[in-house]
């Protein structure tokens, strides 16, 4: 049993650590002061979701100074079960994702304050507190240091999401993503609480210290993180894990699918960090192959199927799969390598899913809130309804442009740095010690180039048919572009992604402090230089993006003005040439399936394609194509069969009368005292 | 980083883009004089150029400004990868900020303006032939990758310079992981600048047409970065090539007058082999269909990772 006092423990000064408590109890107080005027936009929009944003960056700015610290802070709030309080810790992995949580989440207020108006779904001030507690319970998972109070957390912000999911309630299509979202995150939390039970070790302690003391067995072990990476892999969207993603990003306001893609997802990796490097210790080298082919197989399977959507919504949600498997892949070779006994290039592989986490965030957000913008604007999801939008939506375009390029991964965008931190541990590979691994990772390095390239094909697909071209529909031309409040928070996210590309060094700098918690040492830095990033000592290895940047600039502004100074013919502005075709409509562009249909024909295999043809002499000739995921049929469907199968075979028991039921409870009565008597 | 490295730095970049037209119209004549033509002048790349400068520039009037971007962004990334490619020098000071790896990034990045840019006036062809470049550098670009990941690995370096340095003071012939990253090399030279088999430089043909069907909307002074910026293309992926499996006469050490002596004459000889050799393979192959092109691709990209299998089980 559990002897701990319950009042407030002091170990360190925890001062960080209380002001990010206090944070998170702000979030819950704004979200309940939401309450008071549930139908005012103004309220909630104009005062509490720009607090909230404030309260995000806050806790940044504490999350960035506990991390700088690099210490270590303890707190026990006389809350929780009896004999079990809830125990808090701000250590460096969780100062990482809080400043994650905190910036990105501060941007997407912002535009959220912006985005949501009355009518739209459930009332404002009851958004801002699903809304709030969402954020108040991710930072809870990150601050927990106690499986229950981690399971309790886990638990509101799977709720407190779902409610965001199904603002549109009204909807049955989204009804029903609710509920595979539900169900899935249940599926995951059950995995959850027997890693959990199995990560205890028998001692009947729950706490994350005792975990960290106990001595489990190898299978224990392994099966503890197996158990993990499945409960976390359903969260972050791991193949075949990821079905939910793809109908609950959609369903779900803008600004929550960013705040679920760019925050949410981040948590489950901080949860297989956390108990695959911190609390099991030292990891056994091939627990981490589980992670890096799922992350590898995830990172393929996400980017084909973005790359064949013709909703814009969904084509990111399979894109931020894509990105999880980057992340899992990093986490792979991390654990393959700690476990190898290879500390150095561990921590440069951990390096690289950190930076990749939180370059995600911000580039995804972007995106996602960029398309709500799109919406609110047009009133369309459909790739195929769009078009031309970069005239009408300046600021939009022009932000989420920087979004693009940077998650299609080119430098000198914040993308880059992280795939360029990834193959170079993948490079560094070849000394393994195991034959069979040091196969695989060249396999993996291919693999992760290829989603590299196909996710600039699926963003290229991506901003093309939204912002440029003409307008699909006449109704186009009316599209206006979005308000103040959130060019601002689009602005931010922006920012971020060129600041985390220009500056990776200081950005690695303050990432040492965890690669020195979870691998113990720190991505060393061989050149003397602030601008040049070079993680490999004794190995000729640089990337500079400020000169990569600055060189760029030059040679194009150059170009520019030689021929500016040289040029001496005027520019005439003409209608399309079209090879002189004569009459170019809006229907002659690539649509979202015709821009896909090299992929689809390539990997045919991988997709279930319905397509319907109008025949030669059809009137009103229609061309339809449905695009589905062979895991339904394969997978889940005779599971879900199974599971009825199951329930109506234990049905049976039930037969509605209670004179059977008072039956079936003194059958039990007397097969216990049997066993009472036996033992 | 000495004056005369930063020096070398421009030098490159100067000889780059003005061989690379030059190259180009070499490569044209061989190809004319295998297929039994009268070849067109080697300067006519040139004239082409100076031309278009000369010319009225007509814009499509639902451009965006991405449209007028787009050329010079294209033109700056191609003459930047010129200075990080050592085709003469390997003390270049640039290539401490960008490796390989930055080169492919910046290969992809001027690929990715160029379709968005064809994207942008909005017709059937320039969404036609954005889609198929996609398609194309989809599998060529991890295909190129995989291979300077060979040579990476061999050299215990992305730094292209590095390499080039490490692979000529070894001996002479290839390792065998190098081997297929070559057969790969050429199948991702070949589809990447537009040549047959992938793409036909000289058609205007719509059923075949890639690189043509993204540029239509351009004229004169655009329309002449983008040419430009193509032959810089193909004159850096040749350079790749040098620095990967053809290492030698590239002053190693700090470049003097006495090392350029040696590099500038090299270089000229191995581009007159290599537009001689990409003219033969042109005018042996037929052009494909366009549907046949991902499985070019993918075996160039088998090839390569094939090459990298191999590298990492004989450890050569």
């Amino acid at each position: 049993m559990m002897h701990l006092p319950v009042h407030l423990m002091i170990t360190l000064s925890p001062m960080l650590l209380v002001g990010c408590v206090a944070l998170l109890l702000g979030w819950t107080v704004i979200g309940l002061a939401g309450l008071l005027r549930p139908r005012s936009v103004v309220l909630a929009g104009r005062v509490l979701f720009p607090l909230g944003a404030l309260l995000g960056f806050a806790l940044a700015v504490l999350a960035g100074a506990s991390l700088l610290g690099g210490g270590i802070e303890r707190l026990v709030l006389p809350v929780g079960l009896p004999g079990l309080p809830a125990h808090l810790r701000l250590d460096p992995l969780s100062s990482v994702f809080l400043v994650l949580l905190g910036a990105v989440s501060g941007g997407i207020s912002l535009f959220a304050g912006g985005y949501f108006r009355a009518g739209e779904g459930a009332a404002p001030g009851l958004l801002c507190l699903q809304y709030h507690l969402f954020l108040a319970s991710m930072g809870l998972v990150l601050l927990a240091d106690d499986a229950y109070s981690f399971l309790v957390a886990w638990e509101a912000m799977a709720l407190s999401s779902y409610f965001l999911v199904t603002t549109q309630h009204r909807l049955a299509e989204i009804r029903r993503a609710g509920f595979l979202y539900l169900l899935m995150a249940h599926v995951g939390a059950i995995c959850l609480l027997l890693a959990f039970g199995v990560l205890q070790g028998g001692s009947g302690l729950f706490t994350f210290a005792a975990m960290r003391a106990a001595h489990l067995s190898a299978g224990w072990a392994a099966a503890a993180f197996l158990l993990a990476l499945l409960g976390f892999g359903a969260k972050a969207g791991l193949v075949p894990l990821h079905v939910w993603l793809p109908e609950a990003h959609p369903a779900a306001p803008s600004p929550v699918s960013a705040l679920m893609s760019g925050v949410m997802l981040k948590t489950a990796v901080y949860g297989v960090l956390r108990v695959g490097l911190d609390l099991l210790g030292h990891p056994v080298w091939w627990w981490g192959l589980a992670p890096l082919t799922l992350g590898l197989l995830t990172i393929v399977y996400g980017a084909l199927f973005a790359a064949v959507q013709t909703d814009m919504k969904r084509l990111l949600a399979y894109s931020s799969v894509e990105n999880i498997g980057i992340a899992f892949t990093g986490v792979g070779l991390t654990m393959v390598f700690a476990g190898s006994g290879m500390p150095a290039v561990a921590a440069l592989a951990l390096l690289a899913t950190l930076y990749h986490c939180l370059n995600h965030s911000f580039m995804k957000s972007l995106l996602f809130l960029g398309t709500g913008a799109v919406l609110h604007a047009t009133g369309e999801r459909n790739l195929g309804r769009l078009g031309g939008l970069i005239h009408r939506m300046p600021w939009v375009a022009w932000l989420t442009l920087i979004g693009t390029l940077a998650i299609a991964g080119l430098p000198p965008l914040n993308g880059f740095v992280s795939e360029w931190l990834l193959l170079q541990s993948f490079l560094f590979a070849d000394g393994l010690p195991h034959a069979l691994v040091n196969l695989l990772i060249p396999m993996g390095a291919a693999l992760v180039a290829l989603g590299a390239a196909l996710a600039g094909y699926v963003m290229v697909k991506f901003y093309g048919i939204i912002f440029l071209g003409q307008p699909r529909e006449a109704s186009l031309v009316h599209a206006h572009d979005c308000g103040w409040l959130e060019r601002i928070g689009l602005l931010w996210l922006a920012l971020g992604c060129v600041l985390l590309g220009l500056f990776p060094l200081q950005v690695i700098g303050a990432l040492g402090a965890v690669t020195t918690q979870l691998v113990g040492t720190v991505v060393p830095q061989a050149s003397p230089h602030w601008w040049l990033l070079a993680p490999v000592p004794g190995r000729p290895v640089s990337y500079g993006p400020v000169v990569f940047l600055t060189a760029t600039l030059a040679v194009v502004l150059m170009t520019a003005l030689i021929v500016r100074l040289t040029y001496r013919q005027r520019v005439r502005r003409v209608p399309a040439w079209d090879c002189g075709f004569g009459t170019l409509t809006a229907r002659m562009q690539d649509t979202a399936e015709g821009f896909g249909q090299p992929i689809r024909h390539i990997f045919q295999p991988f997709f279930e394609i319905e397509r319907e043809l109008p025949a030669p002499a059809d009137r009103t000739p229609r061309y339809r194509i449905a695009i589905a995921e062979r895991i339904w049929k394969l997978l889940y469907e005779p599971l879900a069969r199974a599971v009825e199968r199951l329930a109506n075979t234990a049905a049976r028991v039930q037969q509605g009368r209670i004179s059977t039921y008072l039956l079936y409870s003194f059958a039990t009565l007397l097969v216990l005292l049997a066993v009472a008597m036996a033992s | 980083m000495s004056a005369l490295e930063w020096i070398t730095q421009v030098l490159e970049v100067a000889v780059a883009l003005a061989a690379a037209p030059v190259f180009l119209g070499w490569l044209n004549q061989c190809r004319a004089w295998l297929q039994n033509r009268r070849a067109p002048s080697i300067w006519l790349p040139y004239r082409n150029l100076r031309k278009l400068f000369h010319k009225e520039a007509v814009i499509a009037e639902n451009a965006s400004p991405l449209f007028r971007i787009a050329p010079y962004v294209v033109f700056g990334a191609m003459a930047l990868a010129a200075g990080i490619i050592p085709s003469m020098g390997t003390q270049l000071p640039l290539v401490v900020s960008a490796d390989a790896i930055a080169l492919v990034g910046l290969f992809a990045g001027a690929r990715m303006f160029m379709t968005l840019a064809a994207m942008d006036v909005g017709t059937a062809f320039g969404t036609l032939g954005a889609r198929r470049e996609m398609m194309v550098g989809f599998l060529a670009e991890p295909a190129l990758l995989m291979v300077i990941f060979v040579a990476s690995m061999l050299s215990s370096s992305t730094a292209l310079p590095v390499i080039t340095r490490n692979l000529a003071s070894g001996h002479l012939g290839l390792s065998p992981g190098l081997a297929f990253s070559a057969v790969a090399f050429v199948l991702v030279l070949l589809a990447e600048n537009a040549r047959i088999p992938v793409d036909n430089p000289a058609t205007h043909l719509e059923l075949t047409m890639i690189h043509e069907a993204m540029v239509l909307e351009y004229s004169a002074r655009h329309l002449a970065l983008i040419e430009w910026a193509a032959q810089l293309k193909l004159f850096n992926y040749v350079c790749i090539g040098f620095s990967l499996f053809l290492p030698w006469g590239v002053a190693r050490a700090q470049i003097g007058p006495l090392g350029l002596l040696v590099a500038i004459p090299a270089l000229a000889v191995k581009l007159a082999a290599a537009g001689a050799g990409l003219a033969l393979i042109e005018t042996l192959s037929a052009k494909m269909r366009v549907m046949r092109i991902p499985e070019f691709l993918a075996s160039a990209f088998l090839f390569a990772v094939l090459g990298l299998l191999v590298h990492v089980l004989l450890g050569a």
